[in-house]
C-alpha cells in the first residue's frame, strides 16, 4: 500500500471495531455515513464518542454538519481545542455498492480540520490500477488519509484484517488496540496465504482490469430484469438486487427474494440474500440479493447467471 | 442443598488437615476446631457459602502480601523514572535531544492533536526503555522449544535491526501451549494439510450467508459432546466471541455482575450490551452474594422494578493471577438467587480436570448447571477461535442473533480440522491414550514447578493446580532485567507490567505445557534460581495469607493449629 507502517489483526470484524476506540474517546466527534457497516457501528459504540450521521455520499449534508460544528466551536474555544474530529467513510460501501467521493472529502478535511479514517474492505484489491484501493482510483496522495483499514477476507481470501498508515498513527494501536493486545495472533498458515495473495497481486496487475470488465458486464446484463433493480456502481464487484416495488412488508419481501435464491440454486447459480441484524442496525437497508463477481468466472458463466436470474425473477414476481 | 458436615466420619475425632483420608470425604485446607466439628456433626444446615460440603478436593490458593520495603522501593523507582521522563520530554521539546519518535505531518500541525500528551508519556518514557522484551518475532512452531530472531537496537529501542542470527531452541515458558498441540508434525498437521488441499484457506462469507460449511457443523457437534452440553456454536476469534455475544444475550434493563479482574473482552462485551454493570471483588463470594441480595431486594436503580436478567460473568482461570474461580460456590449462589452464569474457560478448557473438560470437570460438577459455557480454541487446542455451549434453545437463538454469525466470516477450514483432530485426541476417540497422557503430564508439571519455585523463595500467586504461574517482580527495572537475563540463558519468558497489571505488581508469567519434559523444567528452574539470586527476587517470607478479605467467624474455618 506504500505506507509507512501496517498492523495485522486476526479477525476482520475486530479490525475496524478496535481501531476506532483506540483514537476516538468520549467527548470526540465523529462524522459517519448513514450506510456504514455494522463493524463501524460497533466500533463507534465502544468508543462512546458523539456520533453525527450524514446522508449517504451526500457531501453537502456533511458540510452542513461540519459548519454547525464550527459555530459550536467558536462559542467554546477552549473545549474545541481538545475535541478531536474524525470522518469515517468506506471506500466501497458494502450495503449499497457505491464509491465514496474521496477528493471532496479531502478538501473538507483540510478546510474543517478533521481526520479521515477510510475503511477499504471491499475496495482493497479491486479499485485502482494496482488494486491499492480507492486512493489509487482517485489519484490521491495516501498520506492525506490518516488511517486505512481493510479486512483480508474479501480480496485476499484469507482471514484477518490490517490497518495501514503513517507510523505516527499506527504505532499507537500496538498498545491500545483491544483486538491486538488482548487477543491471539493470526495463525501462520493464514498469514502465509495472505502474503502469497499479495505477491500474486503485485506480479499480475492485469487482473484488476479483467475484474473491472467483468463487473461492468454483469452490471449491464442485470439491468433489464423486470421487477428487480440493480443497486451499485458498475465498478463494484458486489451489487445488490432489490425489488423494484416493495410489497410494503419486509417479511414478504424477504420471502420473495428467498424464493428467487432457492430457484436459482436449483438451476446451478449460488446466490445469497444480504443478511442484517434487523433490530440492531441503525439504518436498516432494504432486503436484497447480493451478487458477487470473481475474476475466475468466464464470460459464458456470467451470461448464464444473468439469464437464469432474469428467468427466475420473471416466474416468481409476475 | 445440604452440604455434608465437615467432620471426619471414619475416625470420629477432630479433623487435622491433610492427614485423614476417607473416600470422597470433604476436606479443605483448614482444620475445624472441635466445637465446630461437633456442632457440624450434630447435623445443622450450614450457610451456603461455607467451604464445607461443596469442594471435593483441597482448594489451595494464596496471594502473598507485598513486603512493605519492596512496595516503597517500587514507588520510588517509578518516581525516578517519571522525573527522568519529564526531563527527557523537556530536552526533546527544546531540541537538545534528538527526537526519534514519529510526529504529526507538517500539513496537519494545526489539527487538534491526535493523542493527549500524558497518554503517551508512559509509552515514550517507560515502555520504550524495555520494549525489547515484547513483540519478539519467533520463526518456528511455538512448542516446548522455539527459535527467536535476534534483534539489536542502536538507538535505545526506538528502532530494531535484525542481525540475521536466530537464537535456537529457547525453552518456551510463554506460549499457551498447555497440552502441547502446537506442533508441526503429527496427525493434526496431516489432517489440516489434507483439508487445506480440499477446501482452501478462506471462506469469504458469513455463517448466515454462504459460509456455513459442513465442517463447521461437525465441529459444533463435537464441541457439544466434549463439554457435555446440548449444543455449541463456534466463532472465528475468542475476543470477538465475548464482545459480540454478550450484547446479544443481555440488554438494557439487565444486570451484569462481573469479577474485578475479568478480561478486556468480557468488559467490552458487557459495555456494548448496555446493561448495568456491577463489579465484585476478585473470587470473593461474600461480595458476590451481597451484590445479588441488593439486586433482588432493590431492583433497578430508579424505577425499582425487578431486573430482567442477572448475569454473573466469571472466568475459569484468570490469566494474570493464576487463580481458579470458586465454581461450586458460584453455582450454589446462582441457584439460590436464580441468576444466570457465563463461564469463560479460555485458559482452563483442556488444561484442568482429570479428563481435560475444564473447570467444571475439575470440581466434578454438572455442566448443565452452567448456563453459558464459553471458551477458546487458541490455548489448549493449538488453533484459533472461540465457542459457546449451552442448551439448544440458547444456541439456536445465538445462531440468528449473534453479531458474529451475521457479519463476520466463519472459521477457516484447516483451523477447524486442527481443532477437530486435537479434540478427538483429548477425548481419546482417535484410539490412542495420547490425550490422557498429556493431561496427566501437565498436572504433574504444574505441581512440580510450583512446589520448586515456592521452595526457592519466590512469591507466586494463584492456585496450586493452575498451569499459569505468575512470579512477582514488582520493580520496573527488574521487569526488563528479568526478561533479558532469561533470554541470555536461552529461556523465553513473558513479563507483564502496567497497564495489564496494577502499577506496582508487575510480574513474569510462566505458562506450563505438557510438552515440557522434566529435564527442561529442571534447566529452567536452575536458571530462574540464578537470576533470582542475581536480581534479589526472592521476596517470599513463607507467610501465605488465606485468599480473601472476608471476615473470619467461627462457623467458617480457622487456621491450622499445629
Amino acid at each position: 500500500m506504500k505506507t509507512e507502517e501496517a498492523i495485522i489483526y486476526s479477525y476482520g470484524f475486530a479490525t475496524i471495531a478496535s481501531a476506532i476506540p483506540a483514537y476516538s474517546k468520549r467527548g470526540d466527534i465523529v462524522f459517519v455515513d448513514k450506510a456504514a457497516c455494522f463493524a463501524i457501528q460497533k466500533g463507534l459504540q465502544a468508543s462512546r464518542s458523539d456520533i453525527k450521521l450524514f446522508n449517504h455520499n451526500d457531501m453537502d449534508d456533511l458540510e452542513r454538519l461540519l459548519k454547525e460544528q464550527e459555530i459550536e466551536d467558536q462559542k467554546n474555544p477552549r473545549k474545541a481545542r481538545v475535541t478531536r474530529r474524525f470522518i469515517i467513510v468506506e471506500g466501497l460501501y458494502m450495503n449499497t455498492g457505491t464509491v465514496c467521493p474521496l477528493p471532496e472529502l479531502v478538501k473538507l478535511k483540510y478546510k474543517y480540520k478533521a481526520r479521515i479514517f477510510l475503511e477499504e474492505s471491499l475496495s482493497f484489491g479491486v479499485l485502482g490500477e494496482h488494486g491499492r484501493g480507492v486512493t489509487e482510483h482517485f489519484g490521491i496522495n495516501i498520506d492525506d488519509i490518516d488511517l486505512i483499514s481493510a479486512n483480508m477476507e474479501n480480496s485476499l481470501a484469507s482471514i484477518g484484517g490490517f490497518c495501514c498508515g503513517r507510523s505516527f498513527v499506527i504505532d499507537h494501536q500496538r498498545l491500545s488496540g483491544q483486538g491486538y493486545c488482548f487477543s491471539a495472533s493470526l495463525p501462520p498458515l493464514l498469514a502465509a496465504a495472505a502474503i502469497e495473495a499479495l505477491n500474486i497481486m503485485e506480479e499480475n496487475p492485469g487482473i484488476f482490469a479483467v475484474l473491472k470488465e467483468k463487473c461492468k458486464r454483469i452490471h449491464k446484463a442485470l439491468q433489464g430484469i423486470p421487477g428487480l433493480k440493480v443497486v451499485g456502481e458498475s465498478i463494484s464487484p458486489a451489487l445488490h438486487l432489490q425489488l423494484e416495488e416493495t410489497t410494503g412488508c419486509r417479511e414478504r419481501d424477504v420471502k420473495l427474494l428467498q424464493e428467487i435464491v432457492n430457484q436459482c440454486m436449483d438451476r446451478g447459480i449460488a446466490l445469497t440474500q444480504a443478511r442484517y441484524l434487523e433490530k440492531e442496525e441503525k439504518y436498516l437497508p432494504p432486503p436484497s440479493i447480493r451478487v458477487v463477481v470473481t475474476v475466475e468466472q468466464t464470460e459464458e458463466e456470467l451470461e448464464k447467471a444473468a439469464s437464469t436470474i432474469s428467468e427466475v425473477a420473471q416466474t416468481v414476481l409476475l | 442443598m445440604r452440604p455434608d458436615p465437615g467432620g471426619c466420619f471414619c475416625c470420629r475425632r477432630p479433623v487435622r488437615a491433610n492427614s485423614c483420608v476417607a473416600n470422597g470425604e470433604v476436606r479443605n485446607g483448614y482444620v475445624r476446631s472441635s466445637a465446630a466439628a461437633a456442632a457440624a456433626a450434630a447435623g445443622q444446615i450450614h450457610h451456603v457459602t461455607q467451604n464445607g460440603g461443596l469442594y471435593k478436593r483441597p482448594f489451595n490458593e494464596g496471594f502473598e502480601e507485598t513486603p512493605m520495603l519492596v512496595a516503597v522501593l517500587t514507588y520510588v523507582g517509578y518516581g525516578v523514572l517519571t522525573l527522568f521522563g519529564y526531563l527527557r520530554d523537556f530536552l526533546r521539546h527544546w531540541r537538545i535531544e534528538k527526537c526519534h519518535h514519529a510526529t504529526e505531518r507538517e500539513e496537519q500541525k494545526d489539527f487538534v492533536s491526535l493523542y493527549q500528551d500524558f497518554e503517551n508519556f508512559y509509552t515514550r518514557n517507560l515502555y520504550m526503555r524495555i520494549r525489547d522484551n515484547w513483540n519478539r518475532p519467533i520463526c518456528s512452531v511455538p512448542g516446548a522449544r522455539v527459535d527467536i530472531m535476534e534483534r539489536q537496537s542502536h538507538d535505545y529501542n526506538w528502532s530494531f535491526k535484525y542481525t540475521g542470527n536466530v537464537i535456537k531452541d529457547v525453552i518456551n515458558m510463554g506460549s499457551y501451549n498447555y497440552l502441547g498441540f502446537a506442533r508441526n508434525t503429527g496427525p493434526c498437521q496431516e489432517a489440516a494439510a489434507r483439508v487445506l488441499e480440499e477446501y482452501g484457506v478462506g471462506v469469504c462469507s458469513t455463517r448466515q450467508e454462504i459460509g456455513n460449511l459442513d465442517k463447521h457443523e461437525g465441529l459444533e457437534k463435537l464441541v457439544a459432546s466434549f463439554l457435555g452440553v446440548e449444543a455449541a456454536m463456534a466463532y472465528g476469534m475468542g475476543f470477538a466471541t465475548n464482545s459480540m455475544n454478550i450484547p446479544a444475550l443481555v440488554s438494557k434493563g439487565c444486570l451484569i455482575l462481573s469479577d474485578e479482574l475479568n478480561h478486556a473482552s468480557l468488559v467490552l462485551g458487557a459495555r456494548l450490551s448496555g446493561a448495568t454493570i456491577r463489579v465484585f471483588k476478585h473470587n470473593n463470594m461474600q461480595s458476590l452474594e451481597k451484590l445479588l441480595k441488593d439486586a433482588i431486594v432493590y431492583g433497578q436503580p430508579r424505577t425499582r422494578r425487578p431486573w430482567k436478567k442477572i448475569l454473573i460473568l466469571v472466568e475459569g482461570i484468570y490469566s494474570m493471577e493464576g487463580s481458579i474461580v470458586r465454581l461450586p460456590e458460584v453455582i450454589a449462589l446462582k441457584k439460590k438467587y436464580k441468576a444466570y452464569l457465563y463461564l469463560d474457560e479460555a485458559h482452563s478448557i483442556g488444561a484442568l480436570g482429570p479428563t481435560g473438560r475444564g473447570v467444571v470437570d475439575y470440581f466434578g460438577l454438572d455442566p448443565e448447571d452452567v448456563d453459558i459455557m464459553m471458551g477458546t480454541f487458541t490455548k489448549s487446542f493449538g488453533a484459533s477461535g472461540g465457542y459457546i455451549g449451552g442448551k439448544k434453545a440458547l444456541i439456536d437463538y445465538l445462531r440468528t442473533h449473534s453479531h458474529s454469525a451475521v457479519y463476520a466470516t466463519s472459521l477457516s477450514p484447516p483451523v477447524v480440522e486442527q481443532i477437530v483432530t486435537s479434540m478427538k485426541c483429548i477425548m481419546g476417540q482417535d484410539g490412542t491414550t495420547l490425550g490422557k497422557e498429556c493431561i496427566q503430564q501437565l498436572a504433574e508439571n504444574v505441581r512440580y514447578f510450583r512446589r520448586r519455585l515456592k521452595s526457592m523463595g519466590f512469591i507466586i500467586y494463584g492456585n496450586e493446580d493452575s498451569p499459569v504461574v505468575p512470579l512477582m517482580l514488582y520493580m520496573p527495572a527488574k521487569i526488563g532485567a528479568f526478561g533479558r537475563e532469561m533470554l541470555k540463558r536461552n529461556i523465553g519468558v513473558v513479563v507483564v507490567g502496567f497497564p495489564a497489571t496494577p502499577i506496582i505488581e508487575s510480574r513474569a508469567r510462566f505458562c506450563l505445557s505438557a510438552a515440557h519434559t522434566r529435564e527442561m523444567l529442571d534447566t529452567a528452574l536452575k536458571e530462574i534460581d540464578e537470576v533470582g539470586d542475581l536480581l534479589h527476587l526472592k521476596y517470599s517470607r513463607h507467610r501465605s495469607v488465606p485468599l480473601l478479605d472476608r471476615p473470619f467467624d467461627e462457623t467458617t474455618y480457622e487456621e491450622t493449629e499445629d
